[in-house]
């Protein structure tokens, strides 16, 4: 093989790039481990501690559980609500399909100051008090047209002949969906309820605009900013991510596994 | 062993059937009666319409008029899954998430059949996949999955099986296989099967009946032989089979047959075997039925001549040999002589006439689409 | 599909739409009414507030309905250069993101694709960073180019920077933060479409004598045009109306300031309703522009 400059050029970029993507989660990462007292600015000395008092810092483990909090119930009616959406713009043949999926598509695209302002407002005008409600409300809206666009994904794959094999078989409509639909729906329902706790979870602009005095977890870190925002935070932070890596490895060693099983074919 | 799954096969009628579509009429003025415990073929090419009146059959849709009688009960209105129907589906759609046990016992569960997994077992022995119950479907080969698929529809003992172009995915061998399997499983028990296909030789091989399918329509219906040897339509002719079509205007006719004069030849058939006695006609024979001379054969009343031409291509097929004799005024006439394992007799170029036994001609009640109608 | 990116399986066998009736509306009425109810009402909220002027009888921030266009003119006239500034951050920081990306995605989905599983562990990395709340992963740019750091010190003291000059705060941060936010967004649609790009094309080209230069120029770039275009909105919308890159509190200043700054301290500072609806409205409106272009080319089913 002819060593060729050329041919080096593009990987060596991608590794440029991916240290270029990384170098805040390490600085996040390495900090959180600073011995830091209300700043976390200058580094001072290493230390566990931040990692094993996590929740003595005030507000932050409080702020950390409104998110996880808002983001389950968000995530279960906003997967709900779309999974239904999804399965009936792909198998169902309807007038008012463009509107409807312009319609969906308009949340994803516009931008979060506009939904988050324009939920306040309606707060506002119908007299709403702000708080951990509100807050859920909007995150089911904006996350709603996400989940749709990943079931969608997983319905259209999905082979109508299956279904009309369990009504043939004696199932009534409802136990074809629960029975046959539903199980084969299931791994992109649950990257749609993954992609939905996400968004939710990380969101900070709709929120900002929607909460009451309520914290979550971004709001707690943008509040912080400006006086410093303490090495717990970047605990959580890591924990998150480290939580999420996990998940997203598990799921494709797991269905690496499975396929390489399911491929022994006899 | 398969006598145990004996329920009395049901018979099937389906009376005036039209089914629309949005933008397209898929069937109309569509009358099949299947008698109970029969093999039935519902034959014809893509878009016929042969998948939606199964379908029809099975519940998945609904007819836009006409009834639908299985076993004299009007199911016309009754849900799939209130049917004594299965279907093994041309997919198979064995379910993915499911081992092929729990596909099999399916059927039973939902109708709460008492020892739905035993029952399964058995029907797995009795396509001989019993050893594979707990493989995921995808594990197992085409052949074996349309195995699974059968057992999984005839577990449930139903009056009626529709299958939907089984073998169409298995390659020669296994599909030679199947056919063989199906055909024993339905003799022995008893089942009332109606099996859509576009394959000839499939329909004409398994079924007692065979009904040929075309735009939305039954063209032709009857035990294969008969559709064989006397088809009705332009069709029919071509569409099972070989034809050779000449078409003429009548101008005899005798006491037991009619003649039509076509390119300087009298062609004759016989009444009993014509669908139109008069005006322009079109009348067809196979090519297996004819031979071809050197010399012009005498005149004669049983036979039919027709000639001079020129072979104007050979094909060898293994079996036979196809010769392609162009006729001047007639076209282009097909004829199969079987290889008697002696060296061609007749090159190309060579001018050639063609003769064929009387009654062994079939007049058609419609003319091809390439000639002025009458 | 230009949108179904975020790794979604594209293998979509056609599926036969069947019938209408109540079981559709079932499925559609509970999301749809949702929408309607919490985006489509307080969309025509915002409308009905820009209008609104002050109550000529009440306190501090209380105001009536009204159909006082003239909000729109104020808005425009006092923030004309947040505006500007906003799309000419959003165009600079999108097409940086675009140049940083495009090569990323076409070495995982074009070169990498004999290794599948080392795909799949780029394009983690590549989503890894929204794993951490955006807000710390902007703040950890604020610490590292900081006045004290060590970035900035060694920029001062090789002359590059004046001893004066300092990087956060300045526009170059801002952008570089907002295109370092959004670099996934762009990747991920890029990847999508160059992953599709059948490798056949670009041989016939060089087997029709096009150096690689000109087969990139002439083949692959318009085959990836359409994860481009998705790309491109992607980035550049949520880019416009951002306003915490931009915050004085992460990586800017008050000469910073974007149209997202600007609704927000209105609407929640100020307690200027009619101006911040008013700057909403505006900004939806051009993004609705851009939609339409799109969706005149290709069409609503590419939405989704």
């Amino acid at each position: 093989m002819r060593f060729s400059l050329g041919k080096l050029a593009l990987p060596l970029y991608a590794v440029i790039a991916f240290i270029y993507l990384l170098i805040p989660i390490l600085y996040t990462f390495v900090f959180s481990f600073n011995d830091s007292l209300k700043t976390n600015l200058i580094w001072r000395g290493f230390t566990f501690d931040k990692w094993t008092n996590v929740c003595q810092r005030e507000g932050v483990c409080e702020a950390f559980t409104n998110s996880v909090f808002i983001g389950l119930i968000s995530t279960i009616v906003a997967t709900a609500l779309g999974t239904a959406i999804a399965i009936a713009l792909v198998r169902y043949r309807f007038k008012f399909r463009s509107s409807i999926n312009l319609l969906l598509f308009l949340p994803m695209a516009t931008p979060e100051v506009v939904l988050g302002a324009g939920l306040a407002s309606q707060f506002f005008n119908l007299g709403v008090q702000k708080g951990i409600w509100t807050i859920i409300i909007a995150h089911i809206m904006f996350c709603l047209s996400f989940v749709v666009v990943t079931v969608k994904a997983r319905v259209a794959s999905l082979d109508p002949a299956l279904e009309e094999a369990g009504r043939d078989l004696y199932a009534n409509p409802r136990q074809v969906f629960w029975k046959i639909t539903f199980p084969l729906l299931l791994p992109g329902v649950s990257a749609a309820a993954l992609l939905s706790f996400a968004l939710s979870f990380d969101d900070f602009i709709i929120t900002n605009f929607n909460a009451g005095a309520d914290m979550t977890f971004p709001r707690y870190v943008y509040t912080a900013a400006a006086r410093g925002v303490p090495a717990e935070a970047n605990v959580i932070g890591c924990a998150v991510f480290l939580l999420a890596i996990f998940i997203v490895l598990a799921t494709q060693i797991n269905s690496e596994v499975k396929r390489k099983r399911l491929a022994k074919k006899h | 062993m398969a006598k145990e799954f004996i329920a009395r096969g049901a018979d099937l009628e389906l009376k005036q059937i039209r089914k629309e579509f949005p933008g397209f009429v898929a069937i109309d003025n569509l009358d099949l009666h299947v008698p109970a415990g029969e093999f039935f073929a519902l034959l014809g090419p893509s878009g016929c319409g042969k998948t939606t009146t199964l379908r029809l059959v099975a519940g998945l849709e609904s007819p836009t008029k006409g009834q639908i009688y299985i076993g004299g009960k009007d199911v016309t209105n009754t849900k799939p899954h209130e049917r004594p129907v299965n279907t093994v589906f041309q997919s198979y759609a064995l379910f993915p998430h499911m081992s092929v046990l729990e596909n099999v016992a399916f059927g039973l569960r939902q109708r709460k059949i008492d020892e739905p997994l035993v029952k399964a077992k058995k029907a797995l022995n009795l396509v001989q996949l019993a050893h594979l119950a707990d493989r995921k479907p995808q594990q197992l080969s085409g052949g074996q999955q349309q195995r699974v698929a059968l057992a999984r529809a005839l577990v449930n003992r139903p009056s009626l099986l529709l299958l939907d172009e089984p073998l169409g995915a298995l390659d020669l061998k296994l599909r030679r296989e199947m056919q063989i399997e199906l055909k024993a499983i339905q003799m022995e028990v008893g089942l009332t099967f109606l099996h859509v296909t576009h394959d000839q030789e499939e329909a004409m091989d398994m079924a007692d009946t065979v009904a040929v399918m075309n735009l939305g329509h039954i063209e032709q219906m009857g035990a294969p032989e008969v559709l064989y040897d006397r088809p009705k339509t332009v069709f029919v002719s071509k569409f099972l089979g070989q034809s050779n079509l000449l078409v003429g205007d009548v101008t005899s006719t005798s006491a037991n047959s009619i003649s039509i004069e076509v390119g300087g030849n009298k062609i004759s058939v016989p009444k009993d075997r014509a669908e139109k006695h008069t005006g322009k006609i079109a009348i067809g024979f196979r090519p297996e039925k004819a031979i071809f001379h050197t010399k012009k054969p005498a005149a004669n009343s049983a036979t039919n001549v027709i000639g001079a031409g020129e072979i104007i291509d050979i094909r060898f097929t293994g079996v036979s040999n196809q010769y392609l004799i162009e006729v001047p005024n007639l076209g282009n006439i097909t004829v199969f002589a079987q290889n008697m394992g002696q060296s061609p007799v007749i090159e190309l170029g060579e001018k050639v006439w063609i003769s064929w036994a009387v009654e062994h001609t079939f007049g058609l009640s419609d003319l091809p689409a390439n000639v002025e109608q009458a | 599909m230009a949108f179904a990116a975020f790794g979604s399986n594209n293998s979509s066998k056609p599926s036969k739409p069947t019938k209408t009736g109540k079981v559709v509306i079932a499925l559609l009425a509970p999301g749809l009414a949702y929408l309607g109810a919490f985006f489509l009402t307080p969309l025509i909220a915002l409308i009905m507030v820009s209008l609104q002027i002050p109550d000529p009888a009440g306190g501090y921030a209380e105001y009536v309905p009204a159909l006082e266009i003239g909000n729109y003119g104020y808005v425009i006239a006092e923030y004309l250069p947040h505006i500007l500034r906003s799309f000419a951050y959003a165009l600079a920081a999108t097409v940086l993101a675009l140049l940083i990306s495009y090569p990323l995605a076409y070495f995982i989905g074009v070169k990498a694709r004999p290794w599948p599983m080392l795909q799949k562990l780029m394009l983690t990395l590549v989503i890894a960073p929204f794993f951490i709340s955006f807000l710390l992963r902007t703040l950890a740019w604020k610490q590292l180019f900081s006045n004290e750091s060590w970035i900035v010190t060694t920029l001062q003291d090789s002359g590059l920077l004046d001893q004066s000059q300092y990087v956060v705060g300045t526009p170059f941060m801002v952008i570089f933060g907002l295109t370092y936010n959004f670099i996934p967004f762009m990747t991920l649609p890029l990847y999508t479409s160059l992953e599709r790009l059948d490798i056949r094309y670009l041989e016939a080209g060089s087997d029709l004598y096009a150096s690689p230069a000109k087969v990139f120029r002439k083949v692959t770039l318009p085959l990836s045009m359409p994860g481009i275009i998705s790309g491109t909105l992607l980035t550049f919308i949520p880019i416009a109306g951002d306003y915490v890159n931009a915050s004085g509190d992460f990586l800017g200043s008050s000469s910073t300031a974007m149209i997202g700054n600007v609704i927000e301290s209105n609407y929640l500072q100020i307690n200027d309703y009619p101006s911040a609806s008013a700057l909403s409205v505006l900004l939806m409106g051009v993004i609705l522009v851009l939609v339409s272009v799109y969706v005149r080319k290709s069409g609503t089913e590419d939405l989704l």
